[in-house]
């Protein structure tokens, strides 16, 4: 039922976008080629289509694992929830629905773990809750996040997946893009190094913030990402979009990613970005 | 002026065509002032004016979101929807505001920022998250004016301050409540609606401690120019003596237990 509620909201990409949770089920189809695949096949080839090549989204939980040393990660920040600040109708039941539907508190995860013996605080976000957007606890985790690291030394790894907003939070939601931004400010100004992945979906209010600012800003391929949905691109300029607009090959091409990196490649990749900002070590 | 308006004629007052715009203000509360134009990256946006004024004895840099109020001025313009080179320039006027010691005034007034195909290609996320950036660590005294619309990132942009004033009229939210309205029931019509659930006036904005003072307007709409240039002054000579180091952290509190 949510997830058809979801799509509703996105109908611009909802022909082609599945969210991942843990799969339950023995099979899985193929949301771009329609074809039956193994869900053993499916996550042990890191939620990539083993037919097409179609990137599923991966949750939280899932992209940790796939990402960190197995049994590095210590979660922090868990017990902060959501305070409904704006008393919206309806707001803390749908939080508690999702909840009990993808297993997650919230629609980041942060904490702290090792990519190849390299000790790193790593958040990830999830679009399964509420589409990954960002009211309070989610900045205030990211903001956390990045506190602590700072604090602790540590790099920071995020990867980002969010509609933006949250809408039932109002005003508290867009005060996050500050709060967020102005730690990962601090971090920098420590000489820490963060790295941002953007994923399917960043938009809207966390493109617009901390995913922009990564000192390297790695991207999955094929991702949509971008400040204004395209529907509301659609609607303001009563026009069609080109073909391949706002994904992260445009990104790339435009000047504002660094790298497009596949799944299977991150450790490898992350590896070499911490190392090379641990200048004492060399 | 307050009894008996709801959320949704409040938004209809701060949309208002007769309201004064950034540069009335400007032009109300400064002795001199000199526009500075251009990113020094690809161009120069009208819907952002940027330069340097003289209020009293003071020198302070405006960054100033500006409507049209014909079809022809809001070709320059743009309904006051910035674009990335907007924030470019805002962000380098800021920047030389910060070497020479000169205090940021901010006006806000923008239904969010410009959403277009070209503002995607230059990068308009990356440009208002550089403009947060910056702005949260700039050693000089920042105060932020919602004189009308504050819409969305486009807006806060602007309003990441020391201090953020609003006018008693003015609204400040996350998005359009026709946007809001849109997201959320799939029915832009209900915006009225919408309105009243995001808490987007001055009053519920300053009781939930996002906004530090409310400025009170004329009948006509509007902050009297003379008051606009009293609390301005007041600011200044408040945040003026103020060390850097505490300004910083201090803005790095007042965002922090948002």
């Amino acid at each position: 039922m949510m997830l058809k509620e979801m799509f509703k909201k996105t109908p611009a990409v909802e022909k082609t976008r599945h969210v991942v949770q843990l799969p339950d089920g023995l099979f899985q189809k193929c949301p771009q080629c329609h074809h039956i695949v193994y869900t053993e096949d499916l996550v042990e080839n890191q939620y990539v289509c083993p037919e097409c090549g179609h990137y599923w989204r991966v949750s939280a939980r899932a992209r940790l694992s796939m990402v960190l040393d197995k049994g590095s990660f210590t979660e922090w920040e868990e017990d902060l929830v959501s305070k409904d600040p704006l008393q919206f109708p309806g707001y803390l039941e749908k939080i508690a629905k999702t909840q009990g539907a993808t297993g997650l508190s919230e629609a980041v995860i942060v904490g702290r773990g090792r990519i190849r013996k390299l000790d790193t605080a790593i958040g990830a976000m999830s679009s399964d809750f509420l589409m990954g957007s960002m009211g309070q606890v989610v900045g205030e985790r990211i903001t956390r996040l990045f506190e602590r690291a700072t604090e602790e030394k540590l790099p920071v790894v995020l990867f980002c997946c969010s509609g933006g907003a949250r809408m039932q939070e109002g005003i508290h939601s867009l005060m996050q893009m500050a709060k967020t931004a102005q730690a990962v400010r601090r971090h920098s100004e420590a000489g820490l190094l963060y790295v941002s992945v953007l994923t399917d979906p960043t938009t809207g209010g966390v493109m617009a913030s901390f995913a922009m600012l990564g000192d390297v800003i790695l991207a999955e391929p094929g991702a949509l990402i971008g400040f204004a949905g395209p529907r509301v691109i659609e609607q303001t300029i009563r026009q069609k979009l080109p073909e391949g607009f706002q994904t992260s090959e445009f990104l790339l091409e435009h000047g504002f990613v660094d790298r497009i990196v596949k799944r299977g490649q991150y450790r490898k990749t992350l590896q070499m970005l911490i190392r090379s900002a641990q200048w004492k070590t060399v | 002026m307050e009894n008996g308006i709801n959320a949704w004629e409040k938004v209809q007052l701060a949309r208002d065509k007769e309201r004064p715009y950034a540069a009335d203000y400007i032009e109300e509360i400064c002795d001199e002032f000199m526009e500075l134009h251009g990113d020094r990256l690809s161009g120069d946006d009208g819907a952002l004016i940027g330069g340097i004024g003289r209020i009293d004895s003071y020198y302070v840099t405006i960054l100033a979101q500006q409507k049209g109020r014909s079809v022809k001025q809001n070709m320059k313009r743009n309904f006051g929807m910035v674009s990335p080179e907007g924030y470019r320039k805002a962000v380098r006027l800021a920047r030389m505001s910060e070497k020479f010691h000169r205090p940021i005034l901010c006006l806000v007034d923008t239904p969010g920022a410009f959403c277009g195909i070209e503002a995607e290609e230059n990068g308009q996320g990356e440009a208002i998250a550089q403009t947060i950036y910056q702005m949260s660590g700039l050693k000089v005294p920042i105060l932020s004016v919602v004189i009308g619309e504050g819409g969305s990132g486009g807006a806060l942009a602007l309003a990441v301050a020391d201090a953020v004033y609003m006018a008693e009229n003015a609204v400040y939210s996350i998005l359009s409540p026709e946007g809001f309205a849109s997201i959320l029931w799939k029915d832009s019509g209900r915006a009225a609606e919408a309105a009243e659930l995001m808490k987007m006036t001055a009053p519920e904005l300053y009781q939930m401690g996002v906004v530090d003072k409310l400025l009170p307007e004329r009948e006509e709409g509007g902050v009297e120019g003379s008051q606009f240039k009293k609390e301005v002054l007041a600011f200044l000579e408040t945040y003026g003596t103020i060390d850097a180091e505490t300004l910083v952290s201090r803005r790095y509190e007042r965002f922090r237990k948002l």
